[in-house]
Parts: structure tokens; C-alpha cells; sequence
């Protein structure tokens, strides 16, 4: 069993992508592992906000309606819907503008979303258990016949950064498949916005959520990491989902 | 051996990578460059009939410049190898000192001691003070960088979850080392 990686640079982060296969060589590992990218690519170029040409930035000054946009920037804008009624109003996909109003903003459940759809493309080679790391959070899978106890499906040993010495691993998640999502202030200072209360979140410490799929995992660690009691009620109802406070 | 020759060369090459790396603020182009890996020193340029070659591709080379000091890697590795191998019979802290990797930036070149087959500290022997941006870089990524090539070789781990790592983090960051191990 021997184990690849590629690392590439998209929406503004390292997204590496790890493979354990006899042969991590074969020319499908390779097609797909650049299929996956080609996806997250795709899904940068329709939701980056650093571009005015992106069709989330064109939407965003009018240019555009929903009916206009490629059918996933609908789709966003519903699982944001979803996303705040699910965690009782801890997460939104309406952030300020600074100019005193809101915008539509989908960047907090797109990297997640867009993780999942690459690991798609990954999850059908035969004999291949494979990790993404996207800046930070992390979605692994094996293929449906690489049995779980076997030697293919060596579970994934996630390392979770000490939010208050980032050079430290706190604590060890191991993962065979499903998603690893960490939220806190601690790469970029304060980023989080609490829309209940109205502000940034700068605390220290971070939120980490694991279970089936990175959109929903980062999601709720976003959630948890700026919600207070109420959020977290609302997270005792995942069932497929858990979390720890660092 | 395997493991401190690949640990040597990870050290090397993310400090090369922090050397070669494209740090203004649209740094969102990535380029694709062949980075080769010489695991047991037979080949002056790390493609020897041991070496595994691999194809990956590495953030921030993005420039044909910034290729070429990554396509350098291979030299160094090799220079690293033979001090490894030096050091074989001895349990004792042995000092390595990696070869000089010309970088855009200006010359790197860093040192690994490695006891009882663990790296125990990397200290690096010179890096470009070429201005004010540089020393700021280099004071603030160096040390983070010693310290995590050591935890490295003790936490068992195979990625690292944490905040949204950007671009600039990442070149510092125990998962960069993680994933320049596996290219």
C-alpha cells in the first residue's frame, strides 16, 4: 500500500488531495484526482468573491438573477436557506456588505459543498482510500469494496491543531469516511460573523465537527463556533454528526 | 532511513517552497512542476535506480523561476542522503547540513540533527535577507518551521485539521510538511 499526494492552490487555499492504493501511479488515480480538481475549479470560478466576473459577483450587482446563474448558485442559495433553519439562525448565507445592508454570501458552505462534489469523483476507484485536506478541513473516503477493517482502508489519523499553539495537535480524530471540520479565528483573526448577535466573532478557541459530509461538518463547526446554547440544541438533533471545543 | 532522508527533504522543500513562493495577495495561481525525490542517494540528482520519482504539483511555483528552484530539490536531497547515510552508526545527535538551494529570493540552506533515527531539531544555516518583506517572513516562519518538523517525526498523524489555513500559513504549516513528504 503506498500513498500519493498533489496539492494545488484554489480559492485562495492549499487543497491537497492524499490516495493509499497499491499503486497510487495508475493512470485513473491520476484522471481522477485531476477530475476532482477540475471540480473544485469549477466551483471557484462561480463563487469567488475576489472576482467582479464570477457569477455570484455578477448576481450580487444585479447583472444576474438565480434564473440566469448556473443552476448550483440556486442550489446554494437554498442550502444556506436550509442551513440557517436547521441551525437556528447560527449560520447565514446573508452576510453584512458593509455598506449597512446584507448580501448574499455562500463562501462559508461553498468550500464544504464543493469537497463533497470532488470526493465523488474519487470514490469510485477500485482498491483507492483517498483524504482531502482544503485548507484545513478534511473529507476521506474509501471505495464501496475496499472492506473497512483492511489493510486499504487504514483509517485516516486527523491531526486537530491547537487553536492556542498552532504548531501543537491537540487531539487525533481517526476517519475511515466522512468529513473532519474545524471553524475558529485563529489563521485569518476575526472572521465569523454571529448573525444572531450581530458581530464578528473573534474569541479564541475552535469548533470542530465530525460525521458524513464536509458541507454539513463545516457548517455546523461555523455554527457552533459563533452560536451560543441555542445552537448547540439545535446540533444535539444530528444525530450522524459530533463536536468538540478546543 | 527512508523516513529521515524523506523528512530531511520535506524540511528542504518547504523551505524552498517558502523561498519560491508568490506572496502577493492574488497568489491564487498554481503551476504545475516535477519534483523528484531521492530515497537512497544513488544518482547525483536524487533520480538514482533507489530514488522513487513522483509527479505532484506545488503551490506557488508560478514562474518559470520559481520552477526551476523547486526543480532544485533534487540536488539537495541527494546532499542530504549522503549525510544520512553518514550518520547510520551513530546514535548520538548527528548534525546534516543540506546543500545550498538557490531560491528567487537568494540562497537557503538548512541543517537537521537527527538521534536515534529522529530528526531532533532542524536550525537553518542561511537565509536571504533581501528586505524588509523577506526578514519578516523569514523571522516569523523559521522558528515555526523548527518546531514543526520535530512534532512531525512524534505526532503519528496524516493530515491536520485546523481554521482555514491561507496560502501564506500553509508554507509554514505541519500539513505543508505532510504533503510535501507524500509527493
Amino acid at each position: 500500500m503506498s500513498r500519493r499526494a498533489w496539492v494545488e492552490q484554489l480559492m485562495g487555499m492549499p487543497m491537497s488531495i492524499h490516495v493509499r492504493a497499491d499503486d497510487p501511479n495508475r493512470s485513473d488515480i491520476e484522471r481522477a484526482v485531476q477530475a476532482a480538481y477540475t471540480e473544485l475549479a469549477r466551483m471557484e470560478d462561480l463563487f469567488t468573491t475576489y472576482r467582479a466576473d464570477s457569477q455570484l459577483s455578477r448576481l450580487r450587482r444585479g447583472e444576474l438573477t438565480f434564473a440566469g446563474c448556473d443552476p448550483l448558485v440556486a442550489a446554494a442559495r437554498d442550502l444556506g436557506e436550509q442551513a440557517r433553519e436547521v441551525t437556528g439562525g447560527a449560520f447565514t448565507t446573508q452576510l453584512p456588505d458593509g455598506a449597512g445592508g446584507f448580501a448574499f454570501d455562500p463562501t462559508g458552505l461553498v468550500k464544504g459543498w464543493a469537497v463533497d462534489r470532488a470526493g465523488d469523483y474519487l470514490a469510485g476507484l477500485a482498491g483507492v482510500s483517498w483524504c482531502i485536506n482544503a485548507g484545513g478541513d478534511v473529507l476521506a473516503g474509501r471505495h464501496r469494496y475496499v472492506p473497512p477493517p483492511g489493510v486499504d482502508a487504514a483509517p485516516w489519523r486527523i491531526g486537530v491543531e491547537n487553536p492556542h499553539d498552532r504548531a501543537q495537535v491537540a487531539r487525533v480524530v481517526t476517519v475511515e469516511s466522512g468529513a473532519v471540520a474545524t471553524s475558529g479565528t485563529a489563521a485569518r483573526g476575526a472572521h465569523l460573523y454571529d448573525p444572531v448577535a450581530d458581530v464578528q466573532v473573534g474569541r479564541a478557541g475552535s469548533s470542530t465537527v465530525v460525521g458524513p459530509t464536509l458541507l454539513w461538518a463545516d457548517i455546523w463547526a461555523t455554527a457552533l463556533f459563533v452560536g451560543g446554547t441555542a445552537a448547540r440544541e439545535h446540533f444535539a438533533a444530528q444525530a450522524e454528526y459530533s463536536a468538540f471545543d478546543l | 532511513m527512508r523516513r529521515i532522508v524523506l523528512w530531511a527533504l520535506s524540511t528542504i522543500t518547504t523551505l524552498v517552497l517558502l523561498f519560491s513562493y508568490h506572496t502577493s495577495t492574488s497568489s491564487t495561481v498554481s503551476a504545475s512542476t516535477r519534483v523528484t525525490t531521492g530515497s537512497n542517494g544513488a544518482g547525483s540528482n536524487g533520480t538514482g535506480s533507489n530514488g522513487t520519482a513522483s509527479k505532484g504539483t506545488v503551490p506557488g511555483a508560478g514562474t518559470p523561476q520559481g520552477s526551476g528552484s523547486s526543480g532544485s530539490n533534487g540536488s539537495t536531497g541527494s546532499n542530504g542522503t549522503s549525510g544520512a547515510g553518514g550518520s547510520a552508526g551513530s546514535a548520538a545527535g548527528t548534525a546534516v547540513a543540506g546543500s545550498v538551494v538557490p531560491t528567487r529570493f537568494g540562497n537557503v540552506q538548512v541543517q537537521i540533527t537527527v538521534a536515534n533515527g529522529k530528526i531532533t531539531s532542524a536550525s537553518v544555516l542561511q537565509i536571504p535577507n533581501r528586505d524588509r518583506h523577506d526578514i519578516q517572513i523569514n523571522n516569523r516562519a523559521v522558528p515555526i518551521l523548527n518546531q514543526e518538523v520535530v512534532s512531525a517525526q512524534s505526532a503519528d498523524i496524516d493530515m491536520v485539521s485546523g481554521a482555514t489555513v491561507t496560502s501564506v500559513a500553509y508554507i509554514q504549516s505541519l500539513q505543508s510538511a505532510i504533503d510535501q513528504a507524500h509527493l
